[in-house]
């Protein structure tokens, strides 16, 4: 079934999909509409989930906690300061091995107040043992929400589904809406191994000495190592029954390319016709979009852009005091290939807080790395668009 | 008052294991004892941080014979509020969700999540024992703590200079269909309260004085005593309330003098005879207040 939906509801439209037990959710903008249109389909019987109407976002992931740990499907939503209030409890959920599935609406945080998009909320999290997957369109965000679900319980690691605050979240886009009974037979009914079970009683969370603590740690970080390759099973499955895939990092005409935008979330799209006009006259550019970000695809990343010359990374995100946090990562991630095969890393700011990154402005960091012949390059992110 | 047998009124189910972790004459762990008993096995209990978050012991062990989840120091009421959700989700109507924090959890920063619950009446009973204090950091202050006490940040010179938060009438605000305090010195009592509490749907609160040796200064063979002297003094009277609004007095408290209550212990030995007078007066006025409240419903 095709539908015009928003952002918002292909999420809530996921996770009724993946027939969430336990939704508990605190309403911010942007992301209001996705528990608004839950609380809905509860009501009119189309998902039977139970809705705690939590108190706060804290709450909200503190309930889908314990209702995770009592091994029912959890999900719920949040935002900007939303998601910055639950941060203690997205450690224990990741590192609880919960498999809770949220979405996050990327929005920047305050001061001063502003609801317009920015990925810094989401990526202050990126230690706290959560996957991150970031959609670019809203048939991705639908078809994400209900893998991140099985990814979730197949690893027992919490995931996180990134869309950005009114490109995605409020914008209305076709959507084909997979058929009940042939994402039953995707995603059947969670059942955990462990589970506060009054007739198998175990302690969770227990005082944990550092005679073993370290090795928990490890566990996680090898449940990490096997995301992507999980992930890449998942997606082929849904590929076969759906006829379409999202990998975790995609090249786009980056053969013989001399220099690639490496981009996320939405902006992604504005690249891609910004690298199609410029084919069109024969400019050797390319384009590679990075949906995971936790883990991050280190392997891959080295694969996919060894041997092109010259990158421009595209950060909608700010580290302050070191950087643009994509660009940061890539050039960790690739200062093992040999000198001859790796890029030169090209950092720009833009579109914080919302502010419009258009082809013209994509088109404009394009040409500055193309343009400047330098071998290395300064480390020092270019703020695209910065009034003095 | 004739005397029975403790463990005539006791019940013999055990799901606190010997070799728990809490220090001796711990009115925490006694408390979670008789509590259980009149719990029985099909409980799962929500345990944000505090004392007994090291009475149940390190991983891989437990000292309680039941599913136990530890959470974070805000969380109780919204973990268990969760865990209920998910046992009704799977159709289990018959587990009873036990949220199981101290003072410091409840009264200061859990309270918020308990109002949130509280107000959404989720069904669950959450326990309180309170030793007046934040124990497993080492005797810090809490909104829980008497006036006039010492606690490491109310040191002797700057002793605790207000009175206790009222964290039954809080509760009893939010009409939840049973609000109780109890102890264990008077542990037909606290039964009673438990399984009239576990009979009930909603949320059920239960605040329970556990005394706390190191942390109150006293002897670990004084815990019992101490308690009931608590009560007797109408420091701690003996209550419960229906849907916020039927309030009883369930033990009477004879209004023993409050001084010998405070000489007995090393927090308040600083004190001196004005200080210990107007603990008494706040005493009473409270104590008066309950009654107005006992006879308004
Ligand atoms: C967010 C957070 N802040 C502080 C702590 C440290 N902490 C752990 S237990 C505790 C005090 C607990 O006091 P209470 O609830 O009264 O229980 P008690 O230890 O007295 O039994 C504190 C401050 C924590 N674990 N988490
Ligand atoms: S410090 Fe007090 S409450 Fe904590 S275990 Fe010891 S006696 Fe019990
Ligand atoms: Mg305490």
């Amino acid at each position: 079934m095709k539908k015009v939906i928003v952002g918002n509801h292909a999420v809530s439209w996921g996770v009724s999909l993946a027939r969430a037990e336990v939704i508990a959710a605190y309403p911010i903008t942007p992301q209001t509409q996705i528990v608004e249109e839950l609380a809905e389909m509860c009501d009119d019987g189309r998902l039977a989930a139970r809705f705690i109407k939590v108190e706060s976002e804290h709450s909200a992931m503190a309930a889908c906690i314990g209702a995770a740990a009592t091994g029912v499907r959890t999900f719920t939503a949040t935002s900007s300061q939303g998601l910055l209030l639950m941060h203690e409890l997205l450690h224990w959920a990741g590192l609880g091995r919960l498999p809770i599935v949220m979405a996050d609406i990327n929005r920047a945080v305050a001061p001063g107040w502003n609801i317009w998009t920015d990925q810094n909320d989401t990526l202050a999290q990126r230690d706290t043992g959560w996957v991150q997957l970031y959609c670019e369109n809203n048939q991705e965000v639908l078809d994400t929400t209900v893998q991140a679900f099985a990814l979730a319980e197949k690893l027992s690691l919490p995931v996180m589904i990134v869309l950005d605050a009114f490109f995605l979240s409020h914008t209305s886009e076709p959507v084909d809406i997979p058929e009940p009974a042939d994402v039953d037979a995707f995603l059947s009914r969670r059942d955990a191994a462990l589970k506060l079970d009054t007739s198998d009683p175990h302690a969770f969370g227990a005082l944990t000495t550092p005679a073993v603590y370290m090795e928990m740690r490890k566990r996680q970080q090898e449940a990490f190592d096997r995301v992507l390759e999980t992930y890449q099973l998942i997606d082929a499955d849904w590929d076969r029954r759906f006829g379409r895939s999202w990998s975790a990092i995609e090249s786009y005409r980056t053969e013989d390319a001399d220099t690639v935008l490496v981009t996320s979330g939405t902006i992604t799209s504005t690249a891609r016709y910004v690298i199609n006009e410029r084919r069109e006259r024969g400019e050797k550019v390319g384009l590679l979009k990075i949906k995971m970000f936790r883990p991050f695809p280190t392997a891959a990343l080295r694969r996919a852009l060894a041997g092109i010359p010259k990158l421009a990374v595209l950060d909608r995100n700010i580290s302050p005091g070191h950087g643009g946090i994509f660009a940061e990562e890539l050039r960790s991630a690739l200062y093992d290939l040999p000198a001859d095969r790796r890029p030169r890393i090209d950092g720009y700011v833009l579109g914080l807080g919302g502010r419009d990154v258009t082809p013209d402005v994509i088109g404009e960091c394009l040409d500055a790395t193309r343009g400047n012949d330098g071998a290395s390059s300064s480390r020092e992110d270019i703020w695209v668009g910065v009034k003095p | 008052m004739t005397q029975i047998p403790l463990k005539e009124i006791m019940p013999n189910g055990e799901f606190l294991e010997s070799g728990h972790l809490a220090c001796p004459g711990c009115g925490a762990s006694l408390s979670m004892r008789m509590v259980l008993k009149a719990m029985g096995e099909k409980t799962i209990v929500a345990l944000p941080a505090c004392c007994w978050s090291i009475i149940a012991g390190p991983y891989p062990q437990s000292s309680l014979k039941l599913p136990l989840y530890h959470s974070a120091f805000e969380t109780g009421a919204s973990v268990a509020s969760g865990i209920k959700a998910a046992l009704l989700a799977r159709g289990d109507t018959e587990t009873t969700v036990l949220a199981w924090a101290g003072d410091g959890g409840t009264f200061d920063i859990g309270l918020q999540a308990l109002s949130g619950a509280a107000e959404r009446n989720e069904d669950f009973l959450y326990v309180c024992y309170d030793n007046e204090a934040y124990m497993n950091t080492g005797i810090q202050r809490s909104s829980a703590t008497p006036l006039g006490a010492w606690t490491t940040t109310t040191p002797g010179s700057h002793p605790e200079g207000r009175p206790k938060k009222d964290i039954l009438a809080i509760l009893a605000a939010h009409r939840i269909p049973y609000a109780a305090s109890a102890t264990v010195a008077y542990p037909e009592d606290l039964l009673a309260k438990v399984r009239k509490a576990k009979s009930i749907r909603g949320t059920r609160f239960l605040h329970l004085l556990a005394p706390c040796p190191p942390g109150w200064k006293t002897g670990d063979d004084e815990t019992i005593e101490l308690a009931r002297m608590a009560v007797r003094a109408r420091i701690f009277p003996l209550v419960e309330i229906e849907n916020g609004e039927t309030w009883r007095i369930t033990v009477d408290s004879p209004g023993d003098p409050v001084g010998p209550y405070l000489a007995k212990q090393g927090r308040f030995k600083h004190l001196g005879r004005e200080d210990a007078a107007a603990i008494q007066a706040g005493v009473d006025a409270r104590w008066k207040a309950l009654q107005r409240r006992v006879a308004g419903s």
